[in-house]
């Protein structure tokens, strides 16, 4: 909100800059482009009935070209209402009456046809806006009825109850750009209203309005009124006295209170609409219908000149829209969808309507920048669902709280799991409750000692841990070095790790045996369900760097897998079973029940830790949250079989056919249990729009283009089919049903641009942006003016002698005020 | 015969030769010919020169300190003369953090050892400068630094030696003609020049260095003080029960630290005579240029106070010299004094520096401090630093660099700029992925002592990495020295960069200012930028800014023109962790920078973006991607339903999607990228 105040003032200012600007060339080089004429030649050029301006002047003197200026600006508009502007030159061969003496030759003469109906001192036609507003004031002077008191706007009323209604004005001063405004309605609609002026505050303080500080327009609903003794209803215009607001205020005057609807209210259109104006429609039912109507009618009355009132009829009406609806509200923007609302009372009605004009019009004052969301709205989920999970009490005391002083201690005395968080960062937050709920599972079967230090408070134990971000997890074993817990933050893997961390890996198996029980899982019976698969490095006796690649390589994925090691003498027995030459691992996937050997000379480390991790991915796996980015590591498409519940065996044996004869090699594929991974319905709306009938199957070339091909719901899922299809789309066949955005992730929301506010608030006073020859007026003006002179001035009661000086400067004060209004502001 | 002659005439000189060489070459000290040289030397083993001598020392770097006393920190030996120190030393403040409380520990300074902690010196809330010797002797010993004392460096002069490190050597001679050849020098030596002011009958005034501070001596006396500063109050402090007034005479306004925010200025601890001349209890204040001031000795041995020009006229007796009085008779110093004493603060000592050194007086504010740069380098020699609280000019009557709770920092940032100048080791930092930048802030801003006490001096600085993905934070950097920051740390800042400072708000802190004005604190966060409590202050740049850029910064500002500004809204605990008012605004400002989105998202979400967008946010990519997702439990899923952030699929798409909060369309993730805003990056003109 704020920025954007700031910046309409600073346009504003900057505006208040240019036309002075604008002003000051002027006064330098009057342009005179009016038609210049001798007194006889003007008179001959009159025409009956039709109205002239003229200004009869001696010689080009230059004090007089200001006014000539604005004189100049104001023929296009009054040529609109058919009125013509003259120059008149009084050369000293033809005298006329109208060429006046040296002392009182600035007069300006409104002629209708030959007949002289009013003149005027140049200096009451200071402006443009005083040039028109008399003019009209002139001519219209039967359709605009100038009063002063009480009593003048009494008679008035009495005398057209039931006859006409009247548009009834304050302005503060004739002349002013307000009376224009009012003058120019007159001239339209003064045939169908009477037309009622006043400048005297009393009036308007007597008819009950308190904020008197601006012109003012009220319409009075006379016509209807029959009873003499009653009085005629009155609007109020509640927007800014402008030409256009007066004719759409009129318009809305004009239009019916209410009108009964039948039809879809997203196609229903009037007036308000072309107006700019929401409709508001009361819904009806014909049980309740004379209710409804006395109660639209309120609304109506109520928010005259603010939009349109409907009754909508719903028995009568085809569209379906929610039962308990009472009002839909259409905003008069196109496009925008027509709100269904439930408002138990007329003030609700009426306030949502002047809630949304007040954003429309707060819109049109911040020079279009549209309001955005807050951005003090929490917008993280993880921050804010710490935020208001705060208060739950966790069971804290499962896990030991380490400081500075106990910290060595603890991590040295046991083998420890320790948590390294910050209190105030939510990430860590959020994590400490899975690690909480590890505690929970692991009471009093664990050996390993779970702690927590919270590095808000103690900042060296972590930075001498090397911890300079949270949250962080790191075991600690006595003789070995610490150890980073780099999984999934959450209770199950964190769990799986110091399951599988109870074994030392690799295991040391010393007879075949034991190795035979270690592969059937028998071994570790308490732990197979942690590890899909169990490896076994094979190795004779005498393969020392073999030996020691492979517990390096154990080592590194202690906590993940399960491994082993055999290197006795009898090794051979083992890999002749299972066909290998040694150096070499087995593998059994406890799942499958299958053993499968992998050959490693000459490998090293690092290679074997890639061997393994490659090894225990499935090959046709339930895709879940946690090992997604696992088999995203392998690039490739996803063929995505989602599947609501378990899935299908056919489809399985189907696609395990394929995949054991190679035709998915370059796909990753993979199902997806709706049951256990609920988001895969957000993932199916966004291919789809709507959820199709599952189960499905579809590629996702997640890594180069992002399009979604489904595989045809009318086929079923055989191998056949499902070769086929994949062969079509391979061909580049088949057409995709989505192209997954690529939209990059921009700021969610703007942030404060305190730089522009500091800016706004170094930059203080607007009038230093003003011109020079502005900043010397305005000073002269500020002396000239009174502090009374304002009131003065305003209680004058017909303001015929408003001068162009007092004019501007209070125009300034205006300027001034606002500025200060913002400034409170900020 | 001849020619044996001749032999004997030849070898003769040989051996004279010989015999005056020996001398030249053996290493014995008292001939002086060959200095012994050390990498660094320390002048002064006060505070700053035993901090500066423990971060050599634990660099390994070759050092020696040295001192002219018998042991460290002989100034405390005899001042404050009455004893109390105003750092205080805070002992509980609610909270572990160790780095934290250091923003409340005024006196230690910094070590690997907690047991050099003030705090297990004294239990006084102001100690006893007493404690002070004590801490700083156990700090050297402790640790072993290596200090000579009792060496008293005469003087120091300059050698030029291409070799040299700077191109020249400094050379020290001490006390006893012995000569040390330092490649660096590192001056450490305080203020230790009691300031003077001459005008006629200086000489009948008591300094405060050798005043008695026995109140008794002070009994029925009336007493005039000159000067302002906090050993002014003392003084009169102590002796403010006993006398029959004290009058104070001052070139300027007295300058209240909690008005101006400085802690060298008066204290309220010292400020009981501003009570009693407020309260009309007799003692008064008074502002006078003690330069036209004279003092003139009646018969009983009574001082009056009268001006210069008024002696000039005329060599007259002491009784007979025009007082104001006589033209004025309610001149304010109308009666006789006893006593005057003069407390006027110190200087620092350039008489042992040779001009060859050009270490020269005059900072911009004082005279009293050498002149240095902003990296406490002398301006006149390359290699020679200032240290501690000679090097005050820097950030004189702004900050805490003279104190030792602020010096304690610069020196750490003086030996950082050393260790990357001379051993290549560039300046700490430590690289995180840009999903860690609010963290890394919001952890420094509510722990680091040395920005807060430092304040608009030291500032952290985080470097962003190429596409920004990653960031090094470096800490307490002296910020004026921004344009040189890769040289002086030996790291890059090619791809934009964020400064963090603390300041306090713009016009809050003054001598004449109203710091309890209504309305002073600043609670929205749109008005953070209106803070006037100390709150931290982010300056983002595209480019590293230039020397001239630096120079000719705007009016008011610690740094030239950022490309946007973030004001971290003051808190009344100093706790800026609240995830709302801190944390999310922060954010969001760090994200326009960058032009990211800098969100964090449970695994789930990472899962359904993995599958349904070509792009993840930066927390997806640098933690779900790598198998470190965060999984979130059960309670917080619930959370995140019932604020309409995260969707309850179990729910999705079955005909009853009308529950769902918000007008998301289906499928559309709630956080989902909305639509683009323009970010800082993008309408630089506007900025």
């Amino acid at each position: 909100m704020q920025p954007q105040l700031m910046m309409s003032f600073s346009f504003n200012a900057l505006r208040v800059g240019i036309s002075f600007v604008m002003m000051c060339i002027f006064y330098m080089s009057a342009v005179d482009s009016l038609p210049e004429l001798s007194p006889q030649k003007f008179f001959s050029t009159l025409q009956p009935g039709k109205a002239t301006l003229a200004y009869f002047c001696q010689a080009d003197s230059p004090s007089t070209s200001i006014f000539l200026e604005e004189l100049n600006e104001a023929d296009k508009p009054l040529q609109d209402y058919g009125i013509s502007v003259a120059k008149v030159n009084c050369v000293t061969e033809e005298t006329s009456r109208y060429c006046g003496s040296e002392k009182d030759l600035m007069k300006a003469y409104l002629f209708r046809g030959h007949i002289l109906l009013r003149e005027f001192p140049t200096d009451t036609l200071f402006d443009v806006d005083a040039i028109v507003a008399h003019v009209l004031f002139a001519l219209l002077f039967n359709e605009v009825k100038y009063i002063t008191t009480l009593e003048d706007l009494q008679n008035t009323e009495n005398a057209l109850k039931g006859k006409a209604n009247i548009a009834f004005s304050y302005v503060r001063a004739i002349g002013t750009p307000e009376h224009r405004a009012v003058m120019e309605a007159a001239f339209v609609y003064g045939t169908t209203y009477q037309f009622v002026l006043t400048t005297e505050i009393a009036l308007l303080e007597s008819i009950g309005t308190e904020d008197i500080e601006y012109a003012h327009l009220y319409f009075f609903h006379c016509k209807p009124v029959l009873d003499l003794t009653q009085q005629c209803r009155r609007t109020l215009m509640e927007q800014s006295l402008t030409t256009l607001n007066i004719h759409r205020f009129m318009k809305t005057m004009e239009a019916p209170l209410l009108t009964e609807v039948a039809e879809d209210p997203q196609q229903v259109s009037t007036v308000h609409l072309q107006l700019g104006l929401p409709l508001v429609f009361i819904v009806s039912q014909q049980a309740t219908y004379e209710a409804d109507r006395t109660t639209a009618e309120w609304v109506a009355w109520r928010l005259l000149g603010k939009a349109g009132v409907l009754l909508l009829l719903r028995d009568s009406l085809e569209v379906d829209f929610p039962q308990n609806a009472n009002v839909v509200f259409k905003r008069a923007e196109e496009g925008v969808p027509v709100e269904f609302l439930v408002l138990n009372n007329i003030d609700l009605i009426v306030s949502r309507v002047e809630s949304n004009m007040h954003i429309e019009e707060t819109h049109e004052d911040e020079d279009n920048d549209i309001e955005g969301p807050d951005m003090d709205i929490q917008d993280d989920e993880v921050a804010e669902t710490v935020y208001r999970d705060r208060k739950r009490q966790l069971p804290l005391e499962l896990t030991v709280e380490l400081t500075e002083e106990t910290f060595n201690e603890t991590v040295t005395a046991s083998d420890s799991i320790v948590l390294f968080y910050a209190g105030w960062q939510a990430v860590s937050m959020a994590f400490l409750q899975s690690y909480i709920d590890v505690a929970i599972k692991l009471k009093g079967t664990s050996t390993m000692l779970l702690t927590r230090v919270n590095c808000a408070d103690w900042s060296h134990v972590c930075a001498k841990q090397n911890v300079t971000e949270f949250p962080v997890v790191k075991m600690y074993k006595e003789g070995e070095n610490p150890v980073s817990y780099a999984g999934m933050l959450g209770t199950e893997d964190l769990l799986k790790f110091i399951q599988l961390n109870r074994i030392s890996c690799p295991v040391n198996i010393t007879s075949v045996q034991e190795a035979e029980e270690y592969l059937s899982g028998k071994l570790h019976k308490d732990l197979i369900s942690y590890s899909s698969v169990s490896v076994l490095g094979l190795f004779s006796p005498t393969m020392t760097t073999a030996k020691e690649e492979f517990t390096e390589a154990g080592n590194y994925l202690k906590g993940y897998v399960i491994t082993g090691i055999y290197s006795e003498e009898d090794v051979l027995t083992l890999s002749n079973k299972y066909a290998v030459t040694l150096p070499a691992l087995l593998l059994a996937r406890h799942k499958e029940g299958k053993i499968e050997s992998i050959s490693l000379a000459n490998v090293h480390a690092q290679e074997i830790v890639q061997i393994i991790t490659n090894a225990s991915l499935e090959t046709f796996p339930e895709i879940t949250v946690e090992n997604l980015p696992t088999y995203l590591r392998l690039q490739k498409p996803l063929l995505i079989l989602f599947s609501d519940g378990s899935i299908n065996p056919q489809h399985k044996k189907a696609i395990l056919t394929l995949v054991k004869e190679k035709h998915l090699d370059s796909l990753t594929p993979c199902w997806l249990n709706l049951k256990n991974t609920p988001v895969g319905r957000g993932i199916l709306q966004a291919y789809f729009d709507t959820l199709p009938p599952l189960p499905l199957l579809a590629v996702v070339n997640l890594h180069s283009g992002g399009q979604v091909f489904a595989f045809p719901s009318d086929q079923t899922i055989t191998e056949q089919n499902l070769l086929l299809w994949l062969k079509k789309l391979e061909a580049g066949l088949e057409s995709h049903i989505k192209i997954l955005p690529a939209q990059e992730w921009k700021p969610p929301l703007p942030a404060y641009d305190f730089l522009s506010m500091m800016d706004a608030a170094t930059s203080q006073h607007p009038a230093r942006k003003v011109p020079e020859c502005i900043k010397e007026t305005d000073v002269q003006e500020n002396d000239k003016e009174q502090p009374e002179d304002k009131l003065a001035i305003r209680n004058e009661p017909t303001g015929t002698l408003r001068t162009k000086h007092w004019n501007r400067s209070n125009w300034f004060e205006e300027a001034k005020k606002q500025f200060r209004h913002d400034n409170k502001e900020l | 015969m001849g020619l044996s002659a001749a032999a004997l005439l030849w070898g003769l000189p040989g051996l004279l030769l010989t015999i005056a060489l020996h001398p030249a070459l053996s290493p014995c000290p008292a001939q002086a010919s060959v200095p012994a040289h050390r990498d660094y030397c320390v002048l002064g083993a006060g505070p700053a020169g035993l901090q500066m001598a423990y971060f050599l020392q634990r660099a390994g770097r070759d050092y020696a300190v040295f001192e002219r006393a018998p042991g460290p920190g002989s100034f405390f030996t005899r001042y404050p003369r009455h004893r109390k120190l105003i750092s205080i030393n805070k002992r509980y403040t609610g909270k572990a953090n160790a780095e934290f409380n250091l923003r409340h520990d005024w006196n230690s300074l910094l070590s690997h050892d907690p047991r050099l902690l003030f705090r297990h010196y004294s239990n006084a809330y102001f100690p006893d400068a007493g404690d002070m010797v004590r801490y700083l002797g156990d700090f050297a010993d402790r640790l072993g630094l290596h200090v000579l004392y009792n060496t008293t460096i005469a003087h120091v002069t300059l050698n030029k030696d291409q070799r040299a490190w700077n191109g020249h050597y400094f050379i020290l001679t001490d006390q006893k003609g012995q000569a040390y050849q330092c490649s660096v020098l590192l001056v450490a030596t305080g203020l230790s020049v009691p300031n003077q002011v001459d005008f006629p009958g200086s000489e009948y005034v008591d300094g405060y260095e050798s005043v008695s501070v026995d109140p008794k001596d002070f009994v029925g006396q009336n007493v005039l003080i000159l000067g302002r500063g906090n050993s002014a109050f003392e003084t009169a402090e102590n002796i403010l029960g006993v006398t029959n007034f004290i009058h104070m005479l001052s070139r300027s306004r007295v300058r209240l630290s909690w008005a101006t925010h400085y802690v060298g200025d008066l204290r309220a601890i010292n400020n009981g005579l501003l009570d009693t001349y407020q309260l009309k209890s007799l003692d008064g204040l008074l502002e006078s240029d003690l330069t036209d001031l004279a003092i003139v000795k009646d018969h009983e041995g009574k001082f009056h106070v009268t001006l210069k020009f008024f002696l000039e006229e005329g060599n007259r007796s002491a009784d007979a010299v025009p007082l104001p009085q006589d033209d004025n008779d309610n001149f304010a110093l109308r009666v006789a004094y006893d006593r005057v004493i003069r407390c006027l603060g110190w200087n620092f000592d350039f008489s042992i520096f040779s001009k060859s050194l050009r270490l020269s007086a005059g900072g911009e504010l004082s005279k009293k401090y050498p002149l240095v740069k902003a990296s406490y380098e002398s301006k006149g020699s390359r290699g020679l630093f200032v240290l501690g609280t000679a090097s005050h000019s820097v950030d004189y009557r702004e900050s805490a660099g003279g104190f030792i709770h602020g010096f304690r920092y610069t020196v750490r940032a003086v030996h950082r700029l050393l260790e990357q100048r001379h051993h290549g080791v560039t300046w700490p930092s430590t690289q995180h992925p840009i999903t860690q930048l609010a963290s890394a802030i919001i952890r420094r801003v509510n722990e680091a002592s040395g920005l807060y006490q430092m304040f608009s001096v030291l500032a952290d600085v985080v470097l962003l990495k190429e596409n920004a993905t990653a960031f090094e934070y470096l800490e307490e950097f002296p910020m004026q020295m921004l344009a040189q920051l890769e040289t002086i740390t030996g790291r890059r800042a090619r791809h934009g960069l964020f400064v963090i400072n603390m300041e306090y708000g713009r016009n809050f802190s003054g001598p004449d200012k109203d710091v309890f004005f209504y309305d002073r604190s600043v609670g929205h966060t749109e008005d953070a930028w209106l803070s006037n409590f100390l709150h931290p202050v982010i300056y983002y740049y595209r480019h590293l800014p230039t020397e001239q850029e630096v120079r000719f910064r705007p009016a008011g500002w610690p740094l030239p023109r950022p490309t946007a500004i973030h004001h971290i809204v003051e808190d009344f605990l100093t706790d800026w962790t609240a995830p709302v008012g801190h944390i999310l605004p922060l954010r969001r400002f760090l994200e326009n920078c960058l032009d990211t989105d800098l969100r964090s998202f449970y695994a789930e979400s990472c899962f359904l973006f993995a599958l349904t967008r070509q792009k993840l946010p930066p927390f997806c990519q640098q933690g779900y991607l790598r198998t470190q997702g965060l999984v979130g439990t059960e309670s917080l899923r619930q959370r995140g339903v019932e604020s309409g952030l995260l969707w309850d699929y179990a729910t999705v798409g079955r005909g009853d999607s009308g529950q769902q909060p918000g007008d998301h369309g289906p499928g559309q993730h709630p956080l989902a990228p909305g639509p683009p805003v323009s970010p800082f990056d993008s309408n630089k003109e506007e900025l």
